[in-house]
């Protein structure tokens, strides 16, 4: 018994001089406290912003100087850079945050089954519902996904596996152009393609659809690009060794070992154009009603309802607000789903190293 | 089953760097030939040559003939694929395909290339080759499971599985043993025993006891320096390169005495 109990005095050596797991919240506390006192007496009356802005001010140095008085420069300095770090992801999460909380408070009144049934076709005022931007967002993105997955997916598999010289740098160069286009352009690009081809004044769902496809290429190659890359060499050359032709080897080797990323690609850049606003407005026009044709007049999508329901409301402007607010809390669902359909995809898919 | 390889007057380029040059040797059927010399040499280029994988690195290509049994593997008209389906190849990393199960692995050559077969067909020549590969006792159970599940030695011995199912003329092999331990290496080399009397082995190793251990030739090459291309100095049975070498070169490197 005596050793242990000279054993348990002893200071071992290789925890002494830390600060005790609580320090930091005391300290962090005791900031806010103070920063609290100080907005309440100096400025005029408590705020919670301005606490915290106070309270992290007092934190960084405070903790800092404790830090370095126990545990050295070293740990300080970790200290710091914890602090500033935390800081800054917390101060990138607000607006998200607050984002999320506004849409959702505003939008859950009217987050019903006539807003999914309903279109606004004869309605004033109370009721009416998004179901023709639905059917418009879903055709339009839907055409989108189909002209582009194609043709960004070839184009990829061309600049990994076959492209050499100036046609491969440029077309590196034209998409890394494209990516940077300002969407209001691919859709005035939409109409006026549709202009010169179907005369003009052609506003439909394919003239949207157009629009987004100039849009989500680039997104497609990046994305598609970047996977194939990854792709070891050493898995080529072995299908090359086996007597695989080139083609067999890119499809039956070099696309399955990157499929799910490519495909969890594929799915984040839809979210990406699912919520372009822009150039649907211009192609893809205004409606109020219905429409499931895309070659043929006006088809609504949801954020160009959101704008609508906002910008050009009738009288009674809070039934307006409401399903503008819905509208786009339905959006953000449809991105939130689509996102974690891409991880689960990309998680579930992914190749197995399992025993 | 195998086939000699002539070899004349081989020059090979990355580019405008000439990597190999002026190489010409002969390779019996049914032998073991090792490749030794100081990294850089040009062992690995030249061994790619002999199926025609060089080319697959943007902006290397080849000069002279390659002749398989009499065939110039760089005539006109001849197709790569067509060519690397007889000379196999395992490399120096193990590179089992992620996607495939161990059983898909060992038949990929067929299944990559569609071939049609019946299942008891492949699930013969599946266990034949795992056999050859004295792998089949420690995968039998486990046909189904990734490949990349298995141990680094393992993984070596399926992808010489999978280069044997393909049954090739000549197998091409690029320091097979230098990521595997001792006595992966052992069984690896037991192998190559066991493979020469079908097969007609190339072997590619930094190992010198290796070399001595597996092959019946031994060619040794070297370079004058750096960026000077390497060069095939002398080739002969591996008892007389390691015993009594003709050049002065190549009994310093066997000895360890260079530099």
């Amino acid at each position: 018994m005596s050793t242990l109990t000279s054993t348990t005095n002893k200071v071992n050596p290789l925890t002494a001089g830390q600060l005790p797991g609580f320090a930091l919240w005391v300290t962090l506390a005791g900031s806010v406290v103070i920063g609290g006192i100080i907005d309440s007496l100096v400025f005029y009356g408590f705020d919670i912003w301005t606490t915290a802005f106070l309270g992290a001010v007092i934190f960084l140095p405070v903790i800092y100087a404790v830090a370095r008085g126990v545990e050295g420069r070293r740990a300080a300095a970790d200290r710091l850079a914890t602090a500033l770090v935390s800081g800054a992801f917390l101060l990138a999460l607000l607006p998200l945050v607050s984002l999320l909380w506004e849409t959702l408070s505003n939008g859950v009144a009217r987050f019903d089954a006539t807003f999914f049934t309903w279109s606004m076709r004869n309605v004033i005022g109370d009721g009416g519902g998004a179901i023709h931007a639905l059917y418009g967002t879903l055709i339009v993105t839907g055409i989108a996904t189909l002209i582009s997955v194609p043709i960004g997916l070839m184009t990829a598999i061309y600049l990994v596996e076959y492209g050499r010289g100036p046609l491969a740098r440029g077309i590196t160069f034209f998409v890394d152009v494209m990516t940077g286009i300002p969407s209001i352009v691919a859709g005035l690009f939409a109409y006026a393609l549709m202009a010169i081809v179907f005369g003009p004044g052609t506003v439909n769902g394919f003239s949207g659809s157009i629009a987004l496809t100039v849009l989500m290429i680039p997104i497609v190659v990046r994305a598609t690009e970047e996977l194939l890359r990854i792709v070891p060499n050493e898995l080529r050359e072995a299908s090359y060794a086996l007597g695989v032709p080139k083609w067999r080897t890119i499809l039956s080797v070099v696309l399955p070992t990157a499929l799910s990323g490519i495909v969890s690609g594929i799915i984040l850049s839809i979210a990406r154009i699912i919520g372009e606003t822009a150039p649907l407005m211009i192609a893809a026009g205004f409606t109020n009603s219905i429409n499931t044709n895309p070659f043929a007049n006006p088809m609504m999508t949801l954020p160009v309802f959101v704008y609508d329901q906002y910008a050009h409301p009738g009288i009674e402007r809070v039934f307006y607000n409401e399903r503008a607010w819905t509208g786009a809390l339905t959006l953000i669902a449809l991105v939130m789903v689509l996102n974690l359909l891409g991880r689960f995809i990309a998680k579930r898919f992914a190749p197995q190293t399992g025993r | 089953m195998s086939k000699r390889i002539e070899v004349n007057d081989l020059n090979c380029y990355y580019g405008k760097f000439k990597a190999v040059e002026d190489v010409t040797m002969t390779i019996e059927p049914r032998s073991v030939t090792a490749f030794i010399g100081p990294s850089g040499c040009g062992k690995s280029t030249f061994l790619r040559t002999l199926n025609r994988m060089h080319e697959v690195i943007p902006g290397a290509f080849v000069e002279g003939d390659v002749l398989l049994d009499g065939n110039n593997l760089y005539g006109p008209g001849v197709d790569p694929v067509n060519v690397r389906r007889q000379v196999g190849m395992v490399f120096q990393r193990p590179n089992p395909f992620p996607t495939m199960s161990i059983k898909d692995n060992v038949l990929a050559g067929y299944r990559l290339n569609k071939q049609r077969m019946r299942a008891s067909e492949a699930d013969s020549l599946l266990e034949s080759s795992l056999k050859s590969a004295n792998l089949w006792e420690e995968v039998k159970q486990r046909l189904d499971k990734p490949g990349s599940g298995l141990s680094g030695g393992q993984q070596q011995r399926l992808c010489i599985a999978r280069a044997i199912a393909m049954q090739p003329e000549v197998l091409l092999m690029d320091e097979p043993c230098s990521a595997l331990d001792p006595i992966s290496t052992l069984a690896v080399e037991d192998l190559i025993q066991e493979l020469k009397e079908t097969y007609t082995i190339v072997i590619v190793t930094h190992n010198m006891q290796q070399a001595a251990r597996v092959s019946d030739e031994t060619a040794f090459f070297n370079i004058a320096g750096t960026g000077a291309p390497g060069r095939l100095i002398e080739m002969g049975s591996t008892d007389k390169i390691f015993a009594t070498p003709d050049v002065q070169a190549t009994e310093d490197y066997i000895t360890g005495r260079f530099g």
